[in-house]
């Protein structure tokens, strides 16, 4: 059925969204102990993305909400079989979330290095462990035909799962690091180029070895063979991350971070045509795969979600470019609102 | 302990925090979207400090409050998966219209009013306010569609071994959702007016900054006088509508065993559900019962003998907590209607004074308690009648259940902690007035 396959590429969509929105706040946070050398340096770069993560995080409500509105059985299983990565995920996001607002309230070391402590770690896991988890997923989970489970925490931590967070990261960091050479100047600025240009071949070698592994390891090549025409996904991926490293060369912070924002759109892709129509296959059996297919809503609800979706994400879409328009320029002292 | 108790556990515990930041969000969004508002048109310079105090002590509550929100969506997954793979075709709808349509516009938005201030217009950036409270209180809306669908679920087929969506409108357009939604959000702004009442009191009875505080007191009191009267109207409404879609809920909140008419109400009763009577029975009415839930003294209402032993919530708590609450309705009226009278002289008024600040947790427990009343009188049904809260746990492993509680109890105890000590150390410091 065609709404089927259009949701299987919304769910794809949203999920490429969130990781390409929180995923520059997520890098800086994990770069928040390395690049944040003065309170005044630590400052800026949280006020940098002070006005947007709130924002970002909401794709990460809004791919889980389809995910459970649109392939009910994928939420149900994926959540309960990922359960600990899960919940690790979310009291990462739940530390790090308020030690923003909760950091410059009360001027002692102690209290200050806490949350410090909360936005790294608050930072660095998730961006593993969506990372981590979703390899997995490329690669297959260990579910029974009652979708059971068949695993635990340590399951997902194999080489390629590892592989897929050790990316995750590379390309979150890349990103976060663009978008601290935007809203920074002087000394922090300097650094920050510095480092974005130290990261880019690190998560170049990253990413080849990802698309090397996930043709012995996974399926996910044979819809490019079926179809060889999708190969262009990967090139204009591997175009955009070129650029990447261009434009850092020019020193143009917005034009890097746009090139670093399509690379991880391109690698989500990457991995969702690859998976298609499975959700969630089963490594145990092809057979007990959840899929676009027989995983989904009803019609009804298939159509009303398609309404809602078409109305607003483009008009989330609006303003949300609108606002990182507004708070595109360098940070000042006086601007700091945290 | 079993899986389904400690799922249960865990989400009463998490919810149930989750609520004592939502309400104060949902109603001061408003109630600082009003002050700006008043700036804006007077150019009176108090009503943007009052705006920026009021909002610091927002922010922080608004901060704890949405990062625990991203729990409750997780949950259903992580913990309910049966329960979400049976109902998600209507459930999960409302809850990713909830993301897309409504909670982008809040998260979005607060960002920019708390940055935007040098780069919008006054105009501008209030009106950015009144987005950040219709997001939050329309999110409010659609989670509590999702909650009504829960307590008297329409619009739907039980096919393919699951709930599926019929009829949309209907799911949305309720009255239960309706009364429910209006009731909710009235009692998030008497929460919030009394939050801004208890901690002008303080201020007013050490005679700080009074010009202020008797402009913040009166401003709370405004909406907590409309809207403890609306609150409570709507609840009775509520009740009406419990009557008659979940007869086993209203028999446990009023303990009553026996299906009669004249169905009495009691002032104090101490139920024993052994042997399905009340042990103690005081204060009877008769009549009240039939006439507040029917509005006819003689109409028959049905009690808890009349339905199966396992179909039955629990009758102590869910009659207390509903007790508890329309106890608190009253006092709230009280509160404010003196107050109304007695707002010209605030200053001289130091016991009524005191009394509103220590009045603050109040509304807190009568929430809290509201939401006893719904889940826990719902019970055992996760969807009333339709899906057993038994049947409906993840087939994951207890230790994982156990870990993850006793994580989210140490976590949250900490947040809380944190978030609280804050809150009270800016509300008892006071505003910085550039004009004293």
């Amino acid at each position: 059925m065609a709404l089927q396959s259009i949701w299987f590429f919304l769910w794809g969509l949203l999920w490429a969204l969130y990781f390409m929105t929180d995923g520059f706040d997520l890098g800086i946070g994990a770069l928040y102990p390395i690049l944040g050398k003065t309170d005044q340096d630590k400052n800026t770069m949280i006020n940098a993305m002070g006005p947007l993560w709130d924002g970002n995080e909401v794709w990460l409500l809004t791919a889980g909400g389809v995910t459970f509105a649109a392939f009910p059985l994928v939420y149900a299983v994926m959540f309960s079989s990922l359960y600990t990565a899960l919940m690790l995920i979310l009291f990462a996001l739940i530390i790090r979330g308020v030690s923003f607002e909760f950091r410059n309230k009360v001027n002692h070391p102690v209290w200050v290095k806490v949350w410090d402590t909360c936005i790294f770690i608050g930072s660095i896991a998730p961006a593993i462990l969506f990372g981590v988890a979703f390899a997995n997923i490329f690669k297959g989970i260990p579910i029974d035909d009652q979708g059971l489970y068949q695993g635990n925490l340590f399951t997902l931590l194999n080489p390629y799962g590892l592989l897929g967070g050790v990316l995750f990261l590379l390309l979150f960091v890349q990103h976060g690091a663009n978008w601290i050479i935007i809203r920074s100047e002087g000394d922090l600025h300097d650094r920050a180029l510095n480092m974005a240009k130290n990261i880019w071949p690190v998560l170049t070698v990253a990413a080849v070895v990802f698309l090397v592994a996930s043709w012995f390891v996974t399926p996910l090549y044979q819809n490019y063979l079926t179809r060889p025409i999708l190969f262009v996904v990967i090139l204009v991926t591997v175009a955009a991350l070129m650029s990447v490293r261009l434009f850092l060369h020019q020193e143009n912070g917005f034009k890097a971070w746009f090139a670093s924002a399509l690379t991880i759109i391109g690698a989500t892709f990457f991995g969702v045509i690859g998976l298609y129509p499975n959700l969630f296959p089963s490594s145990i059996d092809p057979s007990y795969s959840l899929s676009a297919h027989n995983a989904s809503s009803s019609p009804l609800t298939l159509k009303i979600m398609l309404v809602v979706v078409i109305l607003f994400v483009p008009l989330v879409l609006a303003y949300q470019i609108w606002t990182y328009h507004l708070f595109k320029d360098k940070v000042q002292q006086e601007d700091f609102m945290y | 302990m079993d899986l389904v108790t400690l799922s249960r556990m865990q989400f009463a515990a998490t919810t149930m925090f989750h609520f004592l930041f939502v309400p104060l969000t949902l109603g001061l969004t408003i109630i600082i979207a009003y002050m700006e508002t008043r700036y804006v048109k007077t150019g009176d310079e108090t009503y943007l400090e009052m705006t920026k105090f009021w909002a610091k002590l927002f922010l922080i509550n608004f901060a704890v409050g949405v990062v625990t929100g991203i729990t409750l969506e997780f949950q259903f997954g992580t913990n309910w998966s049966r329960y979400s793979a049976y109902v998600g075709d209507v459930f999960g709808s409302l809850l990713a219209i909830e993301a897309t349509a409504t909670f982008f516009l809040e998260s979005t938005f607060i960002g920019v009013w708390i940055f935007g201030w040098k780069k919008l217009s006054k105009k501008a950036h209030a009106g950015v306010m009144w987005l950040v409270a219709i997001g939050s209180n329309l999110s409010a809306v659609w989670i509590l569609i999702a909650n009504a669908w829960m307590q008297s679920p329409v619009g739907f087929t039980i096919r393919n071994g699951r709930a599926e969506m019929v009829d949309f409108g209907a799911v949305i357009s309720q009255p239960f959702a309706i009364y429910k939604i209006l009731h909710t959000l009235s009692s998030a702004l008497v929460l919030s007016s009394f939050f801004i009442m208890g901690i002008s009191a303080y201020h007013l009875l050490k005679n700080r900054h009074t010009e202020f505080f008797t402009k913040s007191f009166r401003t709370g009191l405004g909406f907590g006088l409309i809207f403890s009267l609306v609150v409570f109207i709507l609840g009775d409404m509520n009740g009406v509508l419990v009557a008659e879609k979940q007869p086993t809920k209203l028999a446990a909140m009023e303990s009553l065993w026996e299906t009669t008419d004249m169905a009495p109400s009691y002032l104090f009763t101490w139920p024993d559900p052994e042997n399905e009577r009340n042990a103690i029975e005081i204060g009877k009415i008769p009549g009240l019962l039939s006439f507040l839930v029917k509005h006819d003294f003689n109409a028959v209402v049905q009690g808890l003998k009349d339905f199966p032993k396992d179909e039955r919530p629990p009758v102590l708590i869910t009659s207390y907590a509903f007790r508890g609450m329309v106890g608190l309705g009253v006092i709230f009226i009280l509160l404010t209607v003196f107050g109304w009278f007695k707002r010209k002289d605030l200053l001289e008024n130091t016991l009524y004074l005191k009394i509103m600040l220590f009045a603050i947790p109040l509304p807190y427990l009568a929430i809290q308690c509201g939401w006893i009343v719904t889940e826990i009188g719902r019970q055992p049904w996760i969807v009333y009648g339709v899906l057993k809260t038994a049947d409906s746990a993840s087939p994951v492993a207890v230790s994982q259940v156990a870990v993850s509680l006793v994580a989210f109890i140490l976590v949250y105890s900490v947040l809380g902690a944190a978030g609280f000590y804050l809150m009270f150390q800016k509300a008892k410091k006071g505003p910085d007035l550039v004009s004293e």
